[in-house]
């Protein structure tokens, strides 16, 4: 990673384009930072996702903030690989487990092994903007491995409006990130994947938002 | 348009406001130390709020020029999103809003340029007809007629009525001062404000006949009445030092602040019970979106603006 390009794309270039174009409504921003290690599990609709979340983390802690990303997508050209993996520091993941001979949360464990914060969207894509889609189950697997690092649920949007898959155009729309309660592993898959997604779903029910129509 | 700094009696004016709200900040200090379990979470985040609304605003009409028009571009440019980012919107229409956020530099620049005439014909005439074509060339008929409604009311609202605040800056030519317009704008924000705050405490006081007791429960006759009264003695007392206006037409002035402040509130206040919500954001904690803080403006800067436009440049 390239962490002094990394620091001028994040102060110089992300920052302001959050704060000036798109705009932020964040609640509990404090349940974001609390704990390192820490897997935090987002909706995804845009990629703007990964973006506005860094924005949210203190500069001190972007060094350790790691978007777990789709190998597929990112890694498909040298150019994009290279900002993927240099300045936005993804760690790249197979979406097709079965197809890898090694551990494809690999990399994911070592990252928490050092401390540092990983960003999941258990959806897989960004799919249809603004509609969840139901969780891939990648996440309780590293979960199950260290049961002791809290899982931080986050609801987003307003993103998928303003860059939804597909479109080159950014229209600005204020965006709405709220995040939850931590929730650890509880022993059985399908509970927790069943925990996970109404912590989600209560948290976008906190708050009032107008979907496409 | 030159940049300016604006006369010793705008600037003495915004001592004025500085002090005032140094004052109030000192009152709710004192109110926190003698009643130190009662909740004013609110109070204190709403007056810590103003202190960063007052600051780039007097900063900007200090500096004048195209800072301040760009300054007033801005808030027209957060109105709109804050309005986009509440009402329902079709995803066909993204690109249209795209326009539509486009039309806020080009109405601004015609201000910048004191290009009167076109100015006041852009939106009203040349967006109106430019949205529904890009709306056609998409051609999503479902929806339509609320798409088309919506969005040019929005821009009506946020761009079109806000950016005759900017307006004012341009106004006043040779004769006048360098930086005369910064006082216009001076003294319609202050009467809107303190109309605001003025049918607040009337209405707390003394409130008992409801007005518009479907749009806005809280609002009442004594409110208004109280309200507009003590507008018109502030535009009286501010007139000499900040404008043109002679006592007679500052008294109308203030009497179109009044009403028409009152009129923005209501009308923002029935967009939020359409859409179900109580604030339209939460960028000003204590005060809640944008809108809620500009709303009285999208009624006072027009009709203010246009009054003293016909009268006195």
């Amino acid at each position: 990673m390239n962490h002094f390009l990394r620091y001028l794309w994040f102060i110089f270039v992300m920052r302001p384009l959050v704060l000036l174009i798109v705009g932020v409504n964040v609640r509990n921003r404090e349940k974001l930072i609390s704990s390192k290690p820490a897997i935090i599990v987002a909706n995804h609709n845009s990629h703007l996702d990964t973006m506005v979340l860094a924005t949210l983390f203190p500069l001190r802690l972007l060094k350790i903030f790691r978007p777990v990303a789709a190998m597929d997508y990112f890694l498909k050209n040298r150019l994009l690989a290279w900002f993927a993996l240099r300045i936005i520091g993804i760690i790249p993941i197979s979406r097709d487990m079965r197809k890898s001979k090694e551990d494809p949360l690999g990399q994911c464990s070592e990252a928490l092994e050092r401390g540092e914060i990983l960003m999941l969207f258990p959806e897989g894509t960004r799919g249809e903007p603004e509609r969840l889609a139901s969780f891939k189950t990648g996440i309780a697997h590293l979960a199950k491995r260290r049961p002791d690092i809290p899982v931080i649920p986050v609801f987003m949007h307003g993103l998928g409006k303003a860059l939804p898959r597909g479109e080159c155009v950014l229209v600005p729309f204020f965006c709405d990130v709220v995040v939850g309660d931590p929730v650890h592993w509880s022993g059985d898959r399908t509970a927790f994947m069943g925990e996970l997604d109404s912590a989600i779903k209560s948290l976008a029910s906190e708050i009032s938002y107008s979907p496409w129509e | 348009m030159k940049f300016c700094h604006p006369p010793a009696n705008v600037v003495w004016c915004m001592v004025g406001i500085v002090s005032l709200l140094t004052f109030a900040s000192v009152i709710v200090a004192v109110m926190r130390k003698l009643q130190p379990d009662k909740d004013r979470r609110e109070l204190v985040q709403r007056v810590k709020t103003w202190w960063i609304i007052i600051g780039p605003f007097l900063g900007v009409l200090l500096i004048g020029g195209g800072v301040a028009v760009v300054f007033f571009a801005f808030v027209s440019y957060l109105a709109l999103k804050e309005y986009f980012s509440l009402i329902p919107t079709r995803r066909a229409d993204r690109r249209v809003l795209f326009w539509a956020y486009l039309a806020i530099p080009i109405q601004y620049w015609w201000i910048y340029t004191d290009w009167y005439g076109m100015f006041v014909i852009f939106i009203p005439v040349y967006m109106f007809l430019l949205l529904p074509m890009r709306m056609v060339l998409k051609g999503e008929t479902k929806g339509f007629l609320k798409a088309a409604g919506t969005l040019h009311w929005g821009l009506m609202t946020t761009v079109f009525s806000l950016s005759h605040m900017a307006l004012l800056l341009v106004l006043p030519k040779e004769e006048y001062p360098a930086g005369y317009g910064a006082g216009l704008v001076l003294y319609l924000v202050c009467l809107t404000e303190l109309n605001d705050v003025a049918q607040y405490v009337w209405g707390k006081t003394l409130g008992r006949r409801k007005v518009v007791p479907k749009v806005s429960p809280n609002k009442s006759w004594e409110g208004l009445i109280g309200g507009v009264a003590t507008t018109i003695i502030l535009a009286y007392l501010l007139a000499p030092i900040l404008t043109p206006l002679d006592w007679s037409d500052s008294i109308f002035a203030g009497g179109i602040i009044g009403l028409g402040g009152f009129l923005g509130d209501v009308t923002i206040s029935a967009l939020k019970r359409d859409i179900g919500i109580k604030d339209t954001g939460a960028m000003l904690p204590g005060h809640g979106g944008i809108l809620d803080r500009v709303d009285s403006l999208t009624f006072t800067a027009p009709v203010f603006l246009h009054f003293i436009r016909y009268f006195y440049f």
